[in-house]
């Protein structure tokens, strides 16, 4: 099953994430992560969602998304065309011997450090999941006390507008 | 002009084309049932006795005339109640809107008395739903309701009013009710690509749903399958669209339907599927249901496209749209062969056996529309009575056979037949076909019925039993009878007279049709309770998940 990605973009109403996701629940499909953000038009909010479906279910997602309705568009995002995004907060345990360690691994991946207490620290990293992925991955050979991640949050690349936003 | 929420209600219904409603009052709606007081000579409120019969009984006046039922209820138990009925009218696509009061907004989410959030309960069995905090947005919300309800696939709608909004006041201003004309958009390659599939096939079959009702497409139906010369199964939701006598009439198609139409669709080269959604209940197992043919899917709803099997050719539209578009490319032709076939396997299909000391279900069904004329109305209840009625009620016309098809809801027949009497204005005779597990679910709507002086006639099949469920422990159960035997004494009766109605009971053929020639004189509720034998079966039977290879014929 592919991972897709998918930009549904729905009125700004109360209840329409809760709409959404309801629907999803119900028919059975999976959500890997969904972020809700608002759009340059405040009439319209930009849902993200990555799923993973195949040919079929990918179908039916999005036919029954658009069913709804305050689904004002939905689309799959390609990779080739598109840009993810994903936002990471990671505490680490750190002392005197394994701070410094850290820290080049922080540098390398370009992760931020924006807490430094005696026993820990806190990374922020933004970048695409698999960089998050990987950055995860080198990092739990530490001990990891806590993680945040944000879900992916993403826009097709080029000039257009797509959908009802810019209108 | 300045009017009060409830009053605003009371106005977009008039607007709208509402002259009946379905309801029970309570705290939450008692500005609006002021307001209905006032407006009394626009709008008939039929009261129930319970919430769940309003929604039956706004979803039967729907299914009947094909306009929008509305049902109007109180807020918590009140909107509770009627959720079953807003999900039957989902399941079914049958266009309503529900009104629900609810608590002031000032006590929305303090868990207050009478409290409940009935927009997150019903959202995923409604098309759409709303909660209106301010009076001046509840005109438009209604009449978005109203559109939602009626446009493309049609379904419920339920738009939730706070107490304090029904009282404030508003600018009011009278709109002409929106037609809700859907545009069918199709291109000719499309359409060709599926006549041409039609004109190159040797075995046609279609098979036909509730989308051809609604689309009222049913003369465009029958003409394409003249001229083509195309055998037809129905679905459950589709009984009476083709006449009974018609030689392409295959009848019912799936779990009971006949043994032909399940072979033919098995066997066909082409099956062309015209506003129905390969339910479980016709296509048990995807993979063999028509097996040998390319599949050709028409709807409205392009969502059900390759949901529940996937399709060679598609075409999204109202079924009369495409029907009228497909027809000038469609070639006369005859299937003599295929047709032959056909007449030849009928033959092999089920017939079951007369008894006249016993009151046996299709003869019961057959005396029934025999004495109720032509154009009688039927709405059943679930379970065994509901697929013989199915089986072997002829002679119905379209929007006149209702039924709980997708939901299956026991319960649904009395209330149902209650709208359905106020939708046809009394001029057509309603009978309600029910079991005894059925009625008992549903059946304090008698008092309703005699409130309003409504000449409803209930057949209760009788066989002491769940019988459809009894039926499957007898089948897949080694007859390990659970919960299926309840031995009840109720005497039908007596309750009838009871509620006031009148009451027979009869244990042979011949004592039925008496009680029925009495019962169509009356102009009141009548209840006929008739011993049925509690070992009868529904046949054929395809078992959940089989193909046609796997028929049950006895």
């Amino acid at each position: 099953m592919e991972r897709e990605v998918i930009s549904i973009l729905v009125d700004n109403h109360a209840g329409v994430l809760t709409r959404v996701s309801s629907m999803f629940g119900r028919r059975g499909f999976n959500i890997d992560s969904l972020t809700v953000s608002a759009t340059s038009n405040p009439a319209i909010s930009r849902i993200t969602v990555v799923v993973r479906a195949d040919e079929d279910s990918l179908e039916q997602i999005i036919k029954q998304t658009a069913r709804l309705e305050e689904t004002r568009d939905i689309f799959v995002l390609k990779r080739e065309n598109s840009l993810f995004r994903e936002l990471l907060l990671v505490k680490v345990a750190a002392d005197e011997t394994t701070r410094s360690q850290i820290r080049e691994i922080a540098g390398i991946y370009k992760a931020k450090i924006i807490d430094l207490s005696i026993g820990s620290m806190v990374m922020e990293l933004t970048g695409e999941p698999e960089k998050i992925d990987a950055f995860l991955k080198i990092l739990s050979t530490y001990r990891i006390l806590e993680m945040c991640r944000t879900g992916i949050t993403a826009l097709e690349r080029g000039g257009q507008e797509s959908g009802p936003v810019g209108q | 002009m300045k009017l009060t929420g409830a009053d605003i209600i009371a106005e977009v219904l008039i607007e709208q084309g509402v002259d009946t409603i379905f309801g029970y009052p309570g705290g939450a709606v008692l500005n609006i049932y002021d307001s209905l007081y006032k407006y009394r000579d626009r709008i008939q409120h039929v009261m129930t006795a319970h919430e769940q019969g309003a929604a039956h009984a706004a979803d039967g006046y729907a299914r009947i005339t094909g306009k929008t039922g509305v049902v109007l209820s109180t807020s918590g138990p009140g909107a509770t109640n009627l959720v079953t009925g807003i999900a039957t009218a989902y399941m079914d696509s049958i266009p309503m809107v529900a009104i629900t009061g609810n608590v002031g907004t000032s006590l929305i989410g303090k868990d207050s008395f009478q409290e409940v959030f009935i927009t997150g309960i019903t959202m995923p069995i409604t098309k759409h739903n709303y909660t209106v905090r301010d009076v001046n947005k509840l005109a438009d919300t209604l009449r978005d309701a109203f559109r939602i309800a009626q446009s493309g696939r049609k379904g419920p709608v339920l738009v939730d009013v706070p107490k304090d909004v029904t009282a404030a006041v508003a600018e009011f201003e009278r709109k002409l009710a929106g037609k809700f004309k859907y545009v069918t958009n199709l291109e000719e390659q499309d359409i060709r690509r599926v006549t041409d599939a039609l004109n190159r096939a040797e075995r046609p079959v279609i098979y036909f749903g509730g989308g051809v009702v609604a689309s009222g497409a049913g003369e465009d139906l029958r003409e394409l399958v003249r001229k083509a010369d195309i055998p037809a199964a129905y679905t459950l939701m589709a009984a009476g669209v083709m006449g009974y006598e018609d030689p392409h009439n295959l009848g019912l198609l799936g779990m009971h339907g006949g043994l032909v139409s399940n072979l033919a669709v098995d066997q066909a080269d082409l099956v062309l599927a015209f506003g129905t959604r390969f339910d479980d209940r016709v296509a048990s197992d995807t993979e063999k249901f028509a097996r040998n043919a390319k599949v050709v899917h028409i709807d409205i709803d392009p969502s059900e496209v390759n949901k529940n099997v996937r399709v060679d050719y598609s075409l999204v539209g109202d079924a009369g749209d495409v029907i009228r578009a497909m027809l000038p490319f469609v070639e006369e032709k005859r299937h003599e062969e295929w047709m032959n076939w056909i007449n030849e396997k009928k033959k092999a299909d089920y017939h079951p056996v007369d008894d006249d000391r016993v009151i046996r279900p299709h003869q019961l069904m057959r005396s029934l529309c025999r004495m109720a004329g032509e154009d009688a109305v039927y709405v059943t209840d679930v379970g065994q009575h509901q697929m013989w009625a199915a089986q072997y009620i002829r002679h119905v016309k379209p929007r006149s056979f209702l039924t709980s098809g997708g939901l299956g809801t026991m319960g649904y027949g009395y209330g149902a037949a209650i709208g359905a009497t106020f939708g046809c204005g009394g001029k057509r005779r309603v009978i309600h076909i029910t079991g005894d597990g059925s009625f008992h679910m549903n059946m304090n709507e008698a008092c309703t019925a005699v409130s309003y002086h409504l000449p409803i006639i209930t057949v209760i099949m009788n066989n002491q039993v769940l019988g459809m469920v009894r039926q499957w422990q007898t089948a897949f159960y080694d007859g390990r009878y659970s919960s299926t035997d309840p031995h009840r004494k109720t005497n039908f009766a007596k309750v009838a007279e009871g509620f006031g109605a009148k009451g027979f009971r009869c244990e042979t053929l011949a004592e039925f049709e008496t009680a029925m020639e009495q019962a169509l004189k009356e102009d009141g509720p009548v209840w006929i309770d008739c011993a049925i034998e509690k070992d009868e079966k529904v046949l054929p039977m395809i078992p959940a998940g089989a193909s046609v290879d796997e028929i049950m014929l006895n």
